[in-house]
């Protein structure tokens, strides 16, 4: 039966469901037909797909070539689904091997060399295909870092197609290539910063501690140097470590905004300091399709330092 | 005639010697109106088959089929229709097919049918 079936992840903010991915060849003039609610990256996939197929050397057939995305009515968005495309089709042409495709999660872009190409993500994205059940997802090479970092859960890096392919079954020989790897952005070593900087200032270090201990706001108010923001970028540094689950969600929201992850969990609270012209968008994040988290997001289990909040500059 | 001429003729003689072997009475060939030509006519059991060829020496620029576009089988079903009102007779059912003939040069020619693409 020329029908291969595989499943990745559909991205809603922070929480993701597992999308089927099924690939049909049928008898028919040559096209590449691709349903399910993608939006306008993903039904670039189409190209992506059948440029990175040739281009690895497992060619698609020339026939018609229908996937469908299930749920239907789950709107997904993104270049995550190429691998996932790809496989269920070489599957379904008979290729790879249709139950080990069918038993692994994949994510990840195409390039049109068949390289795989790191997407921003994939923390919660194979979070949530651990909590779906999935046993082993396959990720990029640039990705496999960031996604061990989710207990339970086997990651297979693959560099390309070809390797994935190879991995599932194919019959090629295996050609080294050279990986890419996500933005050399690397984790920048969190600065934290110490109470024990400030000179005087007694009342206040009393307050922030307070704070900090009871997890309550606080108001900063004085004239120019009194070292209002001094002290509020000193406020993370009592706080005490995350424990596992916020360490992983604020992780998450690291790497759904495109920050490096790094190779293990963030475990100190955040501080995030907006500035005061900033949009009510950049503060309270979204968008459409994609859901971007703004710093109000970003600042999860940590700190968010409104500065010059009575400016009356705000547009939020 | 031109070299692309001479490997379409051999292409159709070809798709048309290939039909009749799995036992389809071929009926009309090369025939031509005001809105093109249909390649072979044939009749397969009780349906009215009419089918483009497509000839190519290599896959340089592109699978054969892959030149069969959703313009030109629009064309190809208004030239059945066509067909069928020039030649009256029970044409009640009538498919549409494609042949594709890889024919390098100095190697034996591959065919690929694909029924009802349309």
């Amino acid at each position: 039966m020329p029908l291969g079936r595989t499943s990745s992840v559909a991205l809603l903010g922070l929480t993701g469901a597992l999308v089927d991915v099924e690939a049909d060849i049928s008898s028919n003039l040559p096209a590449f037909v691709l349903i399910g609610l993608p939006d306008a990256a993903l039904n670039e996939a189409k190209d992506r797909v059948r440029a990175a197929a040739t281009n690895s050397g497992c060619g698609l057939p020339n026939r018609k070539i229908t996937v469908n995305l299930s749920p239907a009515a789950l709107p997904k968005h993104g270049s995550g689904f190429d691998l996932a495309i790809a496989l269920a089709t070489l599957a379904a042409a008979g290729i790879v091997g249709v139950e080990s495709v069918g038993n692994v999660v994949h994510l990840g872009e195409l390039g049109l060399d068949g390289r795989l190409r790191p997407i921003p993500g994939i923390l919660p994205a194979v979070l949530a295909a651990a909590r779906g059940g999935a046993a082993t997802v396959m990720v990029p090479t640039g990705n496999a870092e960031e996604a061990s970092l989710v207990p339970g859960v086997r990651v297979v890096g693959v560099a390309s197609l070809r390797d994935a392919a190879i991995w599932h079954g194919g019959e090629f020989e295996p050609v080294v290539v050279e990986p890419i790897l996500a933005s050399a952005a690397t984790l920048d070593p969190v600065e934290q910063l110490d109470v024990s900087d400030i000179v005087g200032n007694e009342d206040a270090i009393e307050a922030m501690v307070i704070a900090a201990a009871g997890g309550h706001h606080m108001f900063l108010l004085g004239p120019p140097g009194a070292g209002k923001t001094m002290l509020a970028a000193r406020l993370p540094g009592l706080l005490p470590d995350l424990d596992a689950a916020a360490a992983l969600e604020v992780s998450c929201i690291r790497s759904l905004s495109g920050l490096p992850v790094g190779a293990t969990l963030v475990t100190r609270p955040p501080l995030e300091a907006p500035h005061h012209t900033a949009t009510a968008a950049s503060l309270v994040g979204g968008g459409s399709g994609v859901i971007r988290p703004g710093a109000a997001a970003r600042a999860s289990h940590g700190v968010l330092f409104l500065d010059e909040l009575g400016d009356g500059k705000h547009t939020s | 005639m031109a070299a692309k001429d001479v490997l379409g003729a051999l292409g159709e003689e070809i798709a048309a010697t290939a039909l009749a072997e799995s036992g389809y009475r071929i009926v009309d060939r090369n025939w031509r109106c005001a809105q093109g030509e249909i390649d072979i006519v044939a009749i397969d059991g009780d349906e009215t088959v009419f089918v483009e060829v497509k000839t190519r020496s290599s896959v340089a620029f592109g699978h054969p089929l892959e030149a069969i576009t959703a313009q030109k089988l629009a064309r190809l079903r208004r030239l059945a229709a066509a067909w069928c009102e020039d030649h009256p007779g029970n044409h009640s059912r009538i498919r549409i097919d494609a042949i594709a003939i890889l024919a390098p040069a100095g190697a034996s020619p591959q065919v690929e049918h694909l029924r009802r693409v349309f």
